[in-house]
């Protein structure tokens, strides 16, 4: 049924109809509305045989969902950047026990600064944890993807992230086709653990494992990654015939066929992305896009695929190893390595804690790729002047004072000069 | 299900013992109605953590997980899951392949066994499988530090958990290390007996027992391993109440506290009579029932058979923070009214 609806609670919709066994609830924004529509359907009734858990933190809601999990029921969370922090240690707990939950995260920077807005930072945190990592274009993908990851999860056994741009996607409202319980129901089949705890059958989990075994479990863990390469696009396929529109699988290109040079990035970004390459294909640049759905397990041979024809590869991340550069950069890199003639590629740092990405901006970007390349990191829309200053000032005076707060005093001068 | 496996209703009426074994105060099941005798002493026990386990000898928390989980697992006729935290508890019943748990169990991990445990309580309602009932249980740094929040959290919301707590008084996996279970002038490995005050500091610590009663939940009680039936009879209580459970048992730990084996029960015994570990039950925040000390005990013959307190009579000399430590005896003495008619157990 198509909705004109907020991406949250569409996806709360499509969460629904998957039949989730136990929700785990904790608030932190932007994922909050998920689980408050998700509350509100287990009130009402209308999501049955469902156990609602207001927790007392992100810890416990990924804890109650392990234990939940184990004992053979289908466990979801939601959660976003310092709540998947909190986490963290449940994160790869859940990972390692080989338990089928999902959860979505409402991509959101990590602080200090504290700060609300969307960036791909938390996600990139966990990208080693062992959970599959889907990043969704638009909220009707985001839907989608969450039915397909309970498919996957519980087809491998392992936990998967439904990675979602938090107030671009999470609060926007828009056209989203809901699907009907009866399609979720043939595509997603009933939660059949490959582990439970039961009296009947009792079993210990969760025993320690040393020098001789470890290596092996790690392995399959690997392995279960490598699993799930094939039955992304298997499951994608399988979806298009079932609900009739595209979406998940690896990874989607965009008027890459002549595409000399190419650009990868993750999420919502795909959309502006798109917009700015069709209007440099209008002026005769041969641009276009790699659009990753998966991030975890990372595709890397389709991403080569898709790339060996291309002269420059520009990757557009919202995320940053301090000290290194971009995550995504780093494996797109990686995935290129042993091509005969890989791309040149270069790295941009984009959209960090909030920051709007514009075509503006895009097109200078892209055309600088290939006319001014530059080495290392380029921070889109970087404010030179201010940073400039703060360094200056660092060096000149040893107690400079908390740079965030500096930087803000200085942005606001100008303001309040012109009052 | 096994009808002899399930228990009776628990004995609310205690019955009154006259005779018990002089010095240990030890009641022998030959003298109790049979009604009452212990789990342990039946050939229908489940055998929860069997033997082959790699704990110290004498280690009270081993000899307190068996008493509890079998009682748990006759109570619920077997229906029982067990999660664990890390611990002592955990490495040592699990070093796989081998397993001592003869039920199904699950760790996950150090601070987090009460959440996970509300959530095998939740998955068991959905799966219409109410009648299985879930036991958390840890350390006391897995109890009252670390899994702190998670315990609070799983007692605020009233989840259908029975967490027992073996209280060690420290963190004895990682090398006997300060909890905040651990008592006043106790040497630990980060409670060294160096300095003007040797070992852990007075006036710091606190008392989960009573932080459970605080939070109004169904059930509460402290128990020893010096007193098997008591500890057998809450842990059958327990499990026939729904809602957050709360038990926390004295289980000295022969490496940790430095004593030797064969005195678990005796010093487990002694922090009972001398007023350091209160042994009482709590229902919905009000205390019900206290186990009354038959003969009271100076503090100074519980302390002086561990060595963790040995600087307290360094150079043949009574240290006065002794005198602290029993004025804290005393006043628990007070504060629970410990000491009853001589010579009376109830
Ligand atoms: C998050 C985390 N911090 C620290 C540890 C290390 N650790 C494992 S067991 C343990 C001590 C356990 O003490 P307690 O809970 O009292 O149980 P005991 O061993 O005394 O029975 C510690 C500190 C851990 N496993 N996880
Ligand atoms: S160290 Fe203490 S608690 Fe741990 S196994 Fe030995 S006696 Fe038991
Ligand atoms: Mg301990």
């Amino acid at each position: 049924m198509l909705k004109q609806i907020e991406g949250s609670r569409a996806m709360a919709e499509g969460i629904a109809l998957c039949r989730p066994e136990v929700i785990c609830a904790y608030p932190i924004t932007p994922q909050t509305h998920i689980v408050e529509r998700l509350g509100e359907l287990v009130k009402e009734g209308d999501l049955a045989n469902c156990e609602f858990i207001n927790v007392e933190s992100e810890f416990a809601a990924l804890s109650v969902a392990i234990g939940a999990s184990a004992a053979g029921a289908r466990a979801y969370t939601a959660t976003a950047s310092q709540g998947l922090l909190f986490m963290a240690e449940a994160v790869y707990n859940a990972s390692g026990l080989g338990l089928p939950i999902v959860m979505t995260l409402g991509n959101r920077a990590i602080g200090a600064p504290i700060n609300i807005w969307n960036d791909h930072s938390d996600a990139m945190s966990m990208r080693d944890a062992g959970w599959l990592q889907l990043f969704a274009e638009t909220n009707q993908e985001a839907l989608d993807l969450h039915i397909q990851a309970f498919r996957l999860a519980e087809e491998l056994s392992m936990p998967a992230m439904v990675c979602v741009d938090g107030f671009i996607l999470t609060h926007a409202v828009e056209r989203v086709d809901i699907p009907d319980q009866a399609q979720v129901d043939a595509y997603l089949p009933p939660y059949d653990p490959v582990q439970v705890l039961d009296p009947a059958e009792p079993a210990s989990i969760g025993a320690m494992v040393g020098p001789e075994a470890f290596t092996e479990v790690r392995f399959l863990a690997h392995y279960k990654q490598t699993q799930a390469l094939r039955l992304l696009p298997a499951y994608a396929e399988e979806f298009r015939a079932a609900f009739g529109r595209e979406s998940g699988g690896l990874l989607r290109r965009y008027r890459t066929e002549d595409a000399a040079l190419v650009v990868v990035a993750m999420g919502s970004v795909c959309g502006t992305i798109k917009d700015t390459i069709d209007e440099m294909r209008a002026d005769g640049v041969a641009i276009g896009l790699v659009t990753l759905v998966a991030f975890r397990p990372f595709p890397v041979e389709a991403l080569r695929d898709a790339l060996a024809g291309a002269r420059d590869v520009v990757v557009v991340e919202k995320s940053i190893a301090v000290g290194m550069g971009g995550q995504l950069a780093t494996d797109v890199d990686a995935a290129l390595r042993n091509l005969p003639e890989p791309p040149r590629l270069h790295s941009a740092v984009a959209g960090l804690g909030g920051r709007p990405i514009t075509r503006r901006s895009l097109h200078r970007l892209f055309r600088q790729a290939t006319d001014a390349p530059w080495e290392g990191t380029h921070f889109l829309d970087l404010n030179e002047q201010v940073v400039g200053r703060e360094i200056h000032r660092t060096r000149k005076t040893r107690r400079s004072g908390p740079t965030a707060e500096n930087l803000l005093r200085v942005l606001a001068e100008p303001a309040r000069e012109a009052k | 299900m096994d009808e002899q496996h399930v228990a009776t209703a628990p004995a609310e009426a205690v019955q009154k013992l006259r005779y018990y074994q002089k010095g240990t105060f030890t009641v022998g099941n030959r003298l109790v109605a049979e009604e009452e005798r212990t789990v342990q002493a039946s050939t229908h026990r489940s055998n929860a953590l069997t033997c082959g386990h790699r704990a110290c000898q004498g280690c009270g928390e081993a000899l307190g997980a068996r008493y509890a989980v079998d009682a748990a697992m006759r109570a619920t006729g077997n229906n029982l899951i067990a999660v664990n935290a890390t611990g002592c508890l955990e490495v040592f019943t699990t070093p796989y392949p081998e397993t001592s748990w003869q039920l199904p169990w699950l760790h996950s991990l150090f601070g987090n066994a009460a959440a996970v445990a509300t959530g095998v309580a939740a998955a068991m309602r959905v799966k219409g499988k109410p009648h299985v009932r879930v036991l958390a249980q840890g350390g006391d740094g897995g109890t009252t530090d670390i899994g702190f929040q998670c315990l609070s959290g799983m007692f605020e919301r009233n989840d259908d958990v029975l967490y027992v707590c073996y209280d060690n008084e420290g963190y004895m996996n990682t090398g006997v290390q300060r909890s905040s279970a651990t008592p006043p002038a106790a040497r630990t490995a980060t409670t060294p007996a160096l300095g003007p005050e040797p070992g852990n500091v007075f006036g710091t610590g606190k008392s989960v027992p009573k932080i459970a009663v605080a939070h109004g939940i169904p059930y509460v009680a402290t128990a020893t391993v010096a007193d098997l039936h008591d500890l057998e009879r809450k842990v059958t209580k327990a499990m026939s109440i729904r809602g957050a459970r709360y038990i926390q048992i004295d289980v000295p730990c022969p490496l940790g506290w430095g004593a030797p084996s064969q005195d678990t029960i005796l010093l487990a015994r002694l922090a009972v009579e001398c007023g350091l570990y209160p042994i009482f039950e709590a229902e919905h925040g009000v205390v019900t029932h206290v186990r009354k000390i038959r003969r009271v005990t100076p503090v100074r013959e519980y302390l002086k058979r561990q060595r963790r307190f040995a600087h307290l009579f360094r150079d043949g000399r009574d240290d006065p923070r002794l005198a602290r430590l029993q004025a804290q005896c005393d006043a628990n003495i007070r504060e629970y009214g410990l000491v009853g008619p001589a010579g009376e157990d109830e």
